[in-house]
């Protein structure tokens, strides 16, 4: 997908330039970005270490596990047809307390084994299962409580309060999550309804 | 909204207080651990720079030849409609594909506009509270073996949506 992506821009961008004979910003612009990616990962390079530290911590703290446990009841809620006490939970929680957290890389090597297991309890089967659909369905919506990249590089471009659009951001994300958690719940209930009929 | 932005200057303080304060009372070596955890970051910051560098040229050609602003042009009258500003259109529909090209995206805007602006306010939100859809998908549904996904895509797509609107209302606010 991010092959047929990145050539289509290239190409739009080179055609389009000469176009509008504008071909000299092409050049100029596709120098500069580059040595502006590598300015911009300098910042990300301090925000982003100084929030894994940070999370480091957390985890050696057991804040990370507790806030995993904490979970429990709405995983409960959420996927009532996973067995109490298998894997399956565990690695949902931890990928959805990763994503809570800004911490997306970590999240995923977590969601994919949980998607292992789903696929363990949907024997294999080449049609999602429920679970699946609302697991991604709000993996996809994106609590996270920190956009921490958002800030690196709001900071970068001279923001004068990086993290100003902390709680607006956190309200959005919220009412995502929201709208993809009643979308999962009504559908599950739908797709149950249905199985009854047949 | 004042009151969102000055709680916003609380968060990331108060998440140190009580992950340090927490360290201290769990008696573990905190400054060892950020340190271990630091490195960390400091590693997949650097394992991400080769995707920004091709992208952020990309973006930047793309910027450079008009073909963005002809492109918001084109889209203004459709989401003026719904008063969405179409020069962020291009940073909606490209985060569903993938993170890191809308973030290019982002940064043209703050370059253009400022991080402060509403367009630059406005995509910082709307960047916080979006994923990346088909993407996701694709590698979560692949790990699993799945072929139909049922209505997957429309719920996080009605997911997506409702954050894009809880963005702009947001953004009236302020």
């Amino acid at each position: 997908m991010i092959n047929y992506l990145w050539g289509a821009m290239i190409l739009a961008g080179v055609v389009v330039g000469m176009a509008t004979g504008r071909i000299g910003e092409v050049s100029t612009a596709s120098i500069n970005s580059s040595k502006e990616a590598v300015t911009l990962c300098i910042t990300m390079l301090g925000v982003m270490s100084l929030w894994t530290g940070l999370m480091q911590v957390a985890k050696a703290a057991g804040i990370i596990e507790a806030l995993t446990k904490g979970l429990e009841p709405v995983i409960s809620f959420l996927f009532p047809t996973i067995p109490k006490k298998h894997k399956a939970r565990e690695y949902i929680a931890a990928n959805m307390i990763a994503n809570i957290l800004g911490l997306g890389w970590a999240a995923t090597p977590m969601g994919l084994k949980a998607m292992e297991e789903l696929k363990k309890l949907n024997n294999g089967s080449k049609i999602a299962s429920t679970d699946m659909c609302t697991f991604l369905i709000i993996n996809i919506s994106s609590l996270q409580v920190v956009p921490v990249s958002v800030i690196a590089y709001r900071s970068q471009y001279g923001s004068v309060n990086p993290a100003k659009i902390v709680v607006p951001a956190i309200i959005a994300t919220f009412i995502s999550t929201i709208a993809g958690v009643t979308f999962a719940v009504i559908a599950r209930k739908c797709a149950k309804d249905r199985e009854e009929e047949e | 909204m004042n009151m969102l932005l000055y709680l916003s200057d609380f968060v990331i303080p108060l998440i140190f207080f009580y992950v340090i304060g927490m360290g201290f009372l769990m008696k573990i070596n905190i400054y060892d651990e950020f340190i271990k955890g630091a490195e960390d970051g400091f590693k997949v910051v650097l394992g991400i720079m080769p995707t920004l560098i091709g992208l952020m040229v990309a973006i930047g050609i793309l910027r450079g030849s008009g073909a963005l602003e002809m492109f918001a042009r084109v889209i203004a009258p459709v989401t003026s409609l719904i008063s969405f500003p179409a020069q962020l259109v291009p940073l909606v529909v490209v985060k569903m594909f993938s993170s890191s090209a809308a973030t290019s995206l982002l940064l043209d805007v703050y370059k253009q506009f400022g991080p402060d602006s509403y367009l630059g306010q406005l995509g910082s939100i709307l960047m916080s509270c979006s994923e990346t859809i088909f993407y996701t998908m694709a590698v979560y549904f692949m790990t699993a073996g799945v072929k139909k996904t049922r209505y997957t895509l429309a719920g996080a797509l009605f997911a997506t949506f409702a954050g894009i609107i809880a963005s702009m209302v947001l953004m009236k606010m302020f």
